[in-house]
């Protein structure tokens, strides 16, 4: 896909300079638009306003109002109708406003866009990607701030993608919108004003969808993480090296497929691991995360799989969000708890 | 029998009595308002003038960093404020996120009306002490809840009814139709109060709906609707009056629809000029519910210069209130975020606590050991 982009004329070498984590998601769905007629953006707000975190900024002036399309106010509708479209053969990109206004949806998502392929014995399966801006840390009130990861995760037949990166976001977008499959895309909100040195002139390969990534490796112990939580935990190992640890991290990006290998091998080469998110740790992510890597490492693990997560209430208040989120010293804490020797 | 006969066939009741009015309901400016109550008056208008200043002082909080958002109502005070005069002492309310100053009208405090915005606690008051159900931000889930509850009262013999809110965006959401089909069906007394101000953030009527009205939409559910003009104070309150109490009386729902206007922003967060022109807002400036009000009433005699100063200044000592209030700190307890997840703690959550506990404690350690450290 970087090299059909980079074969339509764009200039060689560009300056790099530096980019949002929103304005990298804006890239990729211009991008999509223009390589595709068949892709259809569509939401609450995404034209004229350009999104409430204005991701969609100017595709409705660039496009046209029926390739970015404000739609009427409900979730259901929009998913539903977003199912019509892509049986007609259009690849829909549907933006949800927040986490937690994407469940008027979860009907449409569970009963239909996760099952149509399966339901139809692949005769019907649907392009659409979900994109849903996830997650807290930035002060919302009630309803704002949900990590919804785990019920998506849960419902075969759904890819879940969670981009760390400016240049994943990028990347991992394009790569949704070509899936044939449903894609949810859970957006970190805290992360989108995030910026790094990035062209998007010259977007960035395109990883394949359920690829981790291996971010920096380690010898005590591995931090398993993604989306929202990957900063901390970079955060989290450089502190470590005051008390003498280098630990490794690994963004796992993909949900749905999980990438068994990478994380594997990551949490092999130190035999310690401790999977790090911000949503609640009972029948969360992490704990199939960390079945997983007991299964597969057992012998090379010299103490138990730990977890550090959101606690299990529903998301706090503002106010309270830091008691709550998952945070530098909750994690060198759990890393301590594995280094025991006996 | 024939199907002609057959409950199928025949229409379940007479479409005609339904439809709302072409134009909406007016009464200020009309000669009926030479009728109108002169306390009502003055209580409308005493409230309205309080409600723009509080509007504006919450306003002005999100700028001190004292509420994390707000979402003003400037301009929709009339409909705020008559439907909380609507309420009977026992009935309920059950509020959207932008009606703050409804609640307050109706008894809440007004500190505690805003903590979800201010973000110290989701609801800061007790519903029940007002019967005034919890903000909701979900578009349009407290609909149902409102038929719900005015359906456990009917079923209890108890004259009670309740009165949800709505915006123009939010009747596009699947919870208010099946609101609405659910109180006819039930002939719950319940009345819905859809505020039409012209905007579901961005998002300009006519994306939203293609219905006459929204009052229209009334029919297809076989109650009757009304359209009103929502900066026509005792207009609104005489059609919410009167849907009350005909709720009450066992008279089945009613939807009102009051066309108004946002005047201000969505949020403060939010940036209107990318999608509305000046002239659009002007012209509503033009037909303000405060004015309107005023107009009436100085014709009457009802309002004069001292009135008027009254009014702003009771306004005043409720923004002073609550700027002081609000420029304390709230009293924050961290370990009540386990207090209310379940009526009894499961063992995991007892556990967590106990290690918020012992972070705090070890936080509360360490902030001693650094003011002790450059005495030591
Ligand atoms: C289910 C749901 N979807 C989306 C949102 C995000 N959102 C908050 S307010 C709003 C617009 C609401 O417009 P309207 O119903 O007209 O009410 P108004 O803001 O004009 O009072 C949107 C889309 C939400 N709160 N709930
Ligand atoms: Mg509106």
């Amino acid at each position: 896909m970087t090299t059909a982009t980079t074969a339509q004329g764009r200039p060689e070498a560009p300056a790099r300079r530096s980019a949002t984590m929103a304005q990298a998601l804006n890239q990729a769905l211009r991008d999509a638009l223009a390589a595709d007629p068949a892709v259809h953006v569509m939401g609450e707000d995404v034209g004229t306003l350009g999104g409430v975190f204005r991701v969609t900024d100017g595709l409705a002036k660039d496009f046209g109002e029926d390739r970015c399309t404000d739609t009427p106010l409900a979730e259901a509708g929009i998913l539903g109708a977003a199912v019509g479209m892509a049986m007609y053969g259009l690849r829909p990109v549907v933006e949800m406003q927040f986490d937690a206004f994407a469940y008027p949806a979860f009907e449409q998502l569970v009963s239909h866009v996760a099952r149509m392929r399966n339901r139809t014995r692949g005769a019907l399966p649907l392009p659409i990607t979900v994109r849903i801006p996830y997650g807290g840390g930035i002060g919302g009130v009630e309803h704002h701030s949900d990590s919804s990861e785990a019920y998506y995760a849960h419902t075969p037949g759904l890819h879940v993608l969670t981009p760390a990166t400016v240049e994943d976001a990028y990347g991992m977008l394009r790569a949704a919108i070509a899936s044939d499959d449903p894609v949810i895309f859970l957006e970190p909100k805290r992360l989108y004003w995030s910026k790094a040195d990035w062209s998007p002139q010259e977007p960035a390969a395109v990883p394949p969808i359920g690829r981790a990534v291996v971010r920096r490796t380690g010898r005590t112990a591995t931090l398993v993480t993604y989306g929202p939580s990957l900063p901390v935990c970079l955060e989290a190992a450089e502190a470590a090296r005051e008390e003498g640890w280098d630990l490794g991290v690994v963004d796992l990006r993909s949900l749905v497929p999980f990438d068994e290998e990478t994380a594997a091998a990551a949490v092999r080469a130190t035999g310690r691991a401790v999977v790090v998110h911000e949503s609640a740790g009972f029948a969360g992510m992490g704990a199939e995360i960390a079945a997983r890597l007991t299964e597969r490492c057992f012998h090379h693990l010299e103490a138990p799989v730990l977890r550090v997560t959101g606690f299990d209430i529903p998301y706090p208040p503002p106010m309270l969000e830091r008691h709550h989120l998952p945070g530098v010293d909750r994690i060198l804490d759990a890393v301590g708890r594995l280094q025991w020797e006996d | 029998m024939t199907v002609l006969d057959t409950p199928a066939w025949r229409p379940r009741a007479d479409a005609a009595p339904l439809l709302p009015d072409q134009e909406p309901y007016r009464l200020l400016g009309t000669p009926a308002a030479a009728e109108l109550d002169p306390g009502l008056l003055r209580a409308l208008y005493g409230q309205l003038v309080r409600g723009r200043r509080y509007n504006r002082q919450a306003t002005a909080l999100t700028k001190q960093g004292r509420l994390a958002v707000y979402p003003s109502s400037t301009g929709q005070e009339a409909c705020e404020i008559a439907a909380a005069l609507a309420l009977g002492p026992r009935d309920w309310l059950f509020p959207s996120y932008r009606d703050t100053l409804a609640v307050v009208a109706r008894g809440v405090d007004p500190v505690e009306a805003l903590t979800l915005l201010r973000g110290d606690w989701h609801t800061g008051y007790d519903p029940r002490v007002h019967r005034v159900a919890p903000l909701s931000t979900p578009l349009s889930t407290q609909l149902p809840h409102a038929v719900g509850l005015a359906h456990a009262a009917r079923l209890s013999g108890d004259a009670v009814a309740a009165l949800a809110m709505v915006g123009d965006g939010g009747t596009s959401e699947g919870d208010f139709h099946e609101a609405l089909n659910f109180a006819a069906v039930w002939h719950a007394p319940v009345v819905f109060l859809v505020q039409n101000n012209g905007f579901a953030i961005s998002v300009p009527l006519a994306k939203q709906t293609a219905a006459p009205t929204f009052a229209h939409k009334a029919v297809g559910y076989g109650m009757p609707g009304r359209l009103v003009d929502g900066n026509d104070a005792p207009a609104v309150h005489r059609v919410l009056t009167d849907a009350m109490n005909r709720a009450r009386d066992g008279g089945g729902p009613t939807l009102v629809e009051a066309v108004t206007y946002r005047i201000d922003a969505h949020t403060n967060a939010d940036d209107a000029t990318r999608y509305r022109d000046d002239d659009e807002v002007a012209a509503w400036r033009a037909h303000d519910p405060i004015e309107l009000l005023e107009r009436e009433m100085t014709a009457r005699g009802l309002l004069d210069d001292d009135g008027r100063q009254r009014a702003a200044d009771e306004a005043e000592t409720l923004a002073a209130d609550l700027r002081e209030r609000m420029h304390a700190d709230p009293a924050l307890d961290p370990m009540e975020l386990f207090a209310h997840v379940y009526a009894e703690q499961t063992p995991q959550l007892r556990e967590q606590a106990a290690q918020l506990r012992a972070e705090l404690a070890a936080e509360a350690e360490a902030d001693r050991a650094q003011v002790a450290e450059p005495r030591s």
